[in-house]
């Protein structure tokens, strides 16, 4: 191997996967479909999400096609209307929402924090089932004919207006939040309570402290999402009149009740992310993470302060000039420990010693674009400048530089990051770090336009706009289609690895952290014995004296 | 944090992987297991003081808004049924707390005794919630069915609550929005109800296995951790009850 | 703003728009609200800039090649001050300034001019007090104060004319307002920018800014011939409103003259202002709205009027400064001899006096 890489793979003249690992375990459908071995629902997860995110891209490839022109002509408006709403749902409940936490969390956090399971392996599968039966009403909808709501399902359009299958929209995203709640349950079990003998809180890596705080979110909000889907499906059905001003209901209160969890959703999708960025950041400039305790406190106070901000949704709703204050005051508030991560991430790399594998390409990526989109929220946080930039396309661009060019570069930095971990086996580094690099350029095509769209006045969710904005749609579209090849090239160069990408061996990247002490991929146990920690997080010398213990006992 | 010393090793068992029938493989001792399912059920319940929050949310806007409509409309219910369903619920709740001494005390008798008795109340509570509905359903108050605001606009036509009540007749506008009260009564009451159900539901499972001795061995998590749920329950009624009937009361 | 040169200023939004990466600024708050996006945009272009310098410096100094031993560093409580201060400084004052053009916005002068706006599924309806009515458009002077009230008939819809810098959400069952005061001629795009259904994007229209003469003109070639105040008048009539509200000794509805603005106090205890949203609750919900010392006799007229009806009454409820106005409606109408809620036949209001009445806009 050059000098310009860590990785280090066993000989892989006589490299084997090891026979017994979680995948060979048992064999045969079921052993599968009633597992309670973390890893396995891990790599459920994984199908079943994927599956749900090219669903929702080619739902978004459909969006940018009709938006090449200002006529609404490739589909009718009420088509359009379908699509854009359809994407949003499947994009936030069954794609980011669960992304990292189901997949990488699910996997990871037992062996992170040294424990042979996850608390309750039984909800977890239950979780999953919970999730593939919420797909399978999702899927119904947009087989039976779709819904318009917008995933805001804004009332009483949402309630009175419609024809289109709300209520099993509603019903999905309602079972798909206790899949969420009881992940998040799960994983505030396990780290409080099944940590192995040593690993103290301060001793946890940085991925553990962002799923726990995603999960306070998790447990604390989508019970409120719950409710009020109960609500719509009720005023619906029975026509109760409590988010309608005719019988005096208020529509406000929808508002209000919808964001209180919609607000804490989004730091659900991206904390996790962040929590990757942490680890992949360090194990690649082979230094702990500048500001340990920064940064992990900084992950809770995301989540404390996430919970007070909601009404930042609704500045020209209605609602008070002082309500607006206060939120607006909180809203900055909240930015700042974001802003303190990414210093902090950035300092890891001074003094260390960079490698640019492809996890790294997509963090670097994720801290420039997160960076775009976080400051960006700064400007519909401050509630004067909201006025003109909420409701149009600046807002679409601010959410998709924070979850697409934040989260889902994440998302990718992980699962390439642990890829060798969980199959044993190593992609194939150049096709992908050309995969990072087309992402990126087609992403900043894709959506930086939309923040100049926004400015200029074009509202979201129009199926026609004024001609005027028609170069600008055109370079987003021209974009997306090139974000379309960088993320099919993960699933076709991953898949082809399972055959014949190189074994990977027990720590190919030669990190810290638990689970790169075990084979790969790791025994259904995790650990043939509970480990004990007697090392704090990303210790690199303790990794260094254990190497040159091996190589000396192996001569 | 006792939590990474939790896994406190247990002398008698102190032979690798000798532990009871009933302990999971990924906990490394009872009390572990104990901790973490005790506590991933006090967090279900946080996870339900939320749920149930924005009904409650809803509840304390639109009584604000339209409060003389609310007073009214609570007349309609009974307070004796109401009273009566409190004290079944609080007597079940100690008959609950009487079954997880017992558990773990490792007297089955008791244990199965008082898990029927709990069992037997629940149904009681469910039984006169039937009552009610019902007479909601005769007397036209189930929003979106038949709703009828004439007791309301018309106080005398409804004798047996004017008598005790005397309401003033309403103006129409205020009289239709004690359709929202009783929406929120039965949204409330039915989802508590549903719980209600739910929990009915896994007692009589708990009872099966109590009486086949399985929680007199020393394993009282399900015990245990089913009566948090039960409490629970019992505490979510607690806070409907004032709510829903005794708006008007001082 | 007033530290940068106007010529360049005005150098700078021109080229922007002329190359439509901006819009243009029509509105006296349009440049307030542009130095501030610009400060934030110049703040966001120098926090990324430190940002990728950060990452690209630190990868090309730090790169295994050039360093290939790591330093293990904790960190350092300075740094995390300095990137919490900083940041968290620099947000305030955008806090600060967004709160004060927020204020400003949605706290129109007392002078303003006052336009209604209802927005249903998919149009917008502006209704002038002088009695003049546009679909999907909207004719300003420049120079004045314009007020919006906004209401939606249906679902939420969102009033928003980028020019101007301004947007407000039209809601069903209140009423919402946004000013602004126009400064360029020219006509500008209206936008529904709430998702509302089907037609969303074909809600759009325009915003005609016209000079005060030429606006005067278009007000005089587009009444239709009775004020808003008028039409109201002529509601008040045939709902029989007068029945009750009129000026008799022994009326059994408080006395409306001169009540708008005034402070109001309600049977319940409550003390009220009165003002657009109080008088279109005590239309449609009046037995939460009894003035103190009346029964609460009156009923309720939802379902019986459109938005734009209660527009009407309530700028006829504005209008009134005398009991004139009211007597006229009186003496003008029959009534049967307990005519509560019962609609009065023939009712029809004489178009009176334009003289010095509501039906004038003057400039």
């Amino acid at each position: 191997m050059s000098a310009a890489t860590i990785v280090t793979l066993p000989d892989q003249a006589t490299a084997r996967i090891p026979k017994t690992n979680f995948l060979t375990k048992e064999n045969g459908l079921l052993s599968w479909l009633l597992t309670g071995d973390h890893k396995r629902i891990a790599t459920l997860y994984l199908i079943s999400i994927t599956f749900f995110f090219f669903i929702g891209g080619a739902l978004a490839g459909l969006i940018r096609l009709e938006l090449l022109t200002p006529q609404s002509d490739l589909v009718a408006a009420d088509t359009y209307n379908k699509l854009f709403t359809m994407h949003g749902v499947i994009m936030v409940f069954f794609f980011l929402v669960p992304s990292v936490p189901a997949t990488i969390g699910n996997f990871l956090i037992p062996l992170m924090v040294g424990a042979k399971d996850l608390a309750l392996p039984k909800i977890n599968l239950l979780s999953w089932y919970l999730y593939v039966v919420a797909g399978i009403m999702a899927i119904y909808t947009m087989a039976a004919g779709g819904v318009d709501t917008g995933w805001t399902f804004t009332t009483p359009l949402s309630t009175h207006y419609l024809n289109t299958h709300v209520i099993s929209t509603g019903l999905a995203i309602f079972v798909a939040g206790f899949s969420s709640i009881f992940t998040g349950l799960n994983f505030i079990v396990t780290i409080h309570k099944m940590r192995c003998p040593g690993m103290t809180w301060f001793r946890l890596p940085l991925f553990v402290w962002s799923n726990y705080a995603a999960s306070i979110l998790m447990v604390l909000g989508t019970p409120v999402l719950a409710i009020t889907l109960v609500l719509i499906v009720l005023e619906r059905t029975v026509h109760i009149g409590v988010f309608d001003p005719a019988m005096g209901g208020d529509p406000l209160l929808f508002q209000h009740l919808f964001w209180f969890y919609s607000h804490p959703a989004v730091y659900i999708m991206i904390l996790p992310g962040m929590g990757v960025i942490s680890e992949v950041v360090s194990t690649f400039s082979r230094k702990r993470v500048f500001g340990y305790t920064a940064v992990a406190f900084s992950s809770v106070a995301i989540a404390v302060f996430g919970f007070f901000v909601w009404a930042h949704h609704m500045f020209i709703m209605g609602i008070s000039n002082y309500a607006a204050l206060v939120f607006s005051l909180l809203t900055m508030l909240v930015a700042v420990p974001s802003a303190i991560k990414i210093f902090n991430w950035a300092f890891t790399l001074y003094n260390g010693s960079i490698t640019f594998e492809t996890p790294m390409l997509y963090a670097f990526g994720f801290m420039g674009l997160f960076t775009i989109g976080g400051m960006t929220g700064v400007f519909l946080g401050a509630t004067g400048t909201d006025i003109h930039l909420t409701e149009t396309y600046f807002i679409v661009a601010h959410f998709h530089f924070v979850m697409v060019g934040g989260m889902l570069m994440a998302f990718l930095s992980g699962i390439h990051f642990w890829w060798p971990k969980w199959t044993g086996r190593m992609y194939p580094e150049k096709i992908s770090q050309l995969a990072a690099l087309v992402t990126f350029i087609g992403f900043n095509f894709t959506f930086f336009p939309q923040f100049i769209l926004g400015t200029l006045g074009m509202p979201r969710r129009y199926a026609a706009y004024p001609p005027e904005f028609q170069v600008l749609n055109v370079f987003s579209t021209a974009g997306a289609s090139i974000l379309g090849v960088g993320y099919l090239l993960p699933i076709l160069y991953l898949t082809w690895s399972l055959k014949y990408g190189e074994i990977a061996g027990d720590n190919p990247w030669q990190a810290t952290g638990l689970e790169w002490q075990t084979q790969s991929p790791p025994l259904t146990e995790n650990f043939p014995e509970i480990p004990i920690m007697d090392h704090e997080a990303y210790d690199y010398e303790w990794l260094a004296r254990q190497q040159q213990k091996e190589v000396a006992s192996v001569g | 944090m006792s939590d990474s010393t939790a896994i406190a090793h247990d002398t008698a068992a102190e032979a690798h992987h000798e532990h009871p029938p009933y302990q999971r493989h990924h906990f490394e001792t009872v009390s572990q297991q104990f901790d973490a399912t005790n506590f991933a059920m006090w967090l279900f319940l946080l996870t339900e003081v939320m749920f149930f929050g924005g009904l409650f949310t809803a509840y304390l806007l639109l009584r604000n808004w339209y409060y003389p409509a609310f007073v009214v409309a609570s007349h309609q219910l009974n307070i004796g049924w109401g009273t009566a369903n409190t004290a079944v619920l609080i007597l079940s709740s100690f008959t609950m707390a009487m079954g997880v001494w017992s558990a773990e005390m490792r007297r089955k008798g008791m244990l199965v005794l008082f898990l029927v008795i709990t069992f037997i109340l629940g149904l009681v509570f469910l039984g006169i919630k039937t009552i009610e509905y019902h007479e909601k359903w005769e007397k036209h108050h189930i929003p979106g069915w038949h709703y009828s605001i004439q007791n309301f606009t018309n106080p005398t036509s409804d004798p047996e609550v004017y008598n005790e009540y005397h309401d003033k007749a309403l103006p129409v506008d205020i009289a239709s929005k004690t359709e929202l009260y009783f929406f929120l009564y039965f949204a409330m009451t039915g989802m508590h109800a549903l719980h209600m159900i739910i929990g009915i539901a896994i007692l009589g499972y708990l009872i099966v296995r109590a009486r086949a001795g399985d929680f007199t061995t020393g394993h009282v998590t399900y015990i245990e951790n089913f009566g948090l749920y039960w409490h629970f329950v019992d505490i979510i009624w607690i806070f409907l009850f004032p709510l829903l009937y005794l708006i008007s009361r001082h | 703003m007033d530290h940068i040169s106007p010529v360049l200023w005005q150098f700078l939004v021109k080229w922007l728009t002329n190359f439509s990466l901006f819009p243009p600024e029509a509105s006296k708050i349009a440049p307030q609200m542009d130095a501030l996006y610009f400060f934030m945009v110049l703040v966001s272009l120098v926090g990324l800039t430190i940002v990728v310098l950060l990452i690209v410096g630190f990868s090309i100094l730090y790169s295994k090649k050039r360093h290939p031993e790591a330093v293990q560093i904790e960190g350092s409580t300075l740094l995390e001050a300095t990137w919490t201060i900083i940041p968290l400084g620099l947000f305030l004052i955008m806090f600060v300034w967004g709160a004060l053009l927020y204020f400003r916005i949605y706290t129109p002068p007392a002078n303003a001019m006052n336009i209604y706006v209802v927005g249903k599924q998919w149009m917008w309806k502006a209704e002038h007090p002088g009695g003049q009515h546009e679909i999907d458009s909207l004719h300003v002077p420049t120079g004045r104060p314009v007020q919006l009230t906004i209401i939606s008939q249906d679902v939420f819809h969102s009033f928003s004319i980028p020019a101007f810098r301004v947007k407000r959400e039209a809601i069903p069952g209140r009423y919402t307002t946004v000013w602004f005061e126009a400064t360029t001629p020219g006509t500008y795009h209206l936008f529904c920018t709430q998702y509302c259904g089907t037609n969303h994007s074909q809600m759009i229209g325009d915003v005609v800014v016209m000079t005060p003469d030429d606006f005067k003109k278009w007000l005089q070639s587009s009444t239709s011939g009775h004020s808003l105040a008028q039409d109201g008048e002529r509601l008040f009539a045939s709902l029989s409103c007068n029945a009750c509200h009129n000026t008799r000794p022994d009326a059994r509805g408080p006395n409306l003259v001169g009540v708008y603005g005034s402070r109001l106090a309600l049977a319940n205890g409550q003390s009220v202002l009165v003002d657009d949203a109080y008088l279109r609750q005590a239309i449609l919900n009046p037995s939460q709205n009894i003035t103190q010392g009346y029964a609460p006799i009156m009923p309720t007229y939802q379902g019986q009027i459109s938005e734009e009806g209660v527009f009407a009454l309530v700028e006829y409820l504005k209008s009134l400064d005398s009991d004139y106005r009211i007597q006229q409606t009186v003496n003008t109408t029959v009534l049967p001899a307990d005519s509560q809620g019962a609609a009065a036949p023939g009712g029809k209001a004489p178009a009176g006096p334009t003289s010095g009445g509501p039906g004038e806009v003057q400039q």
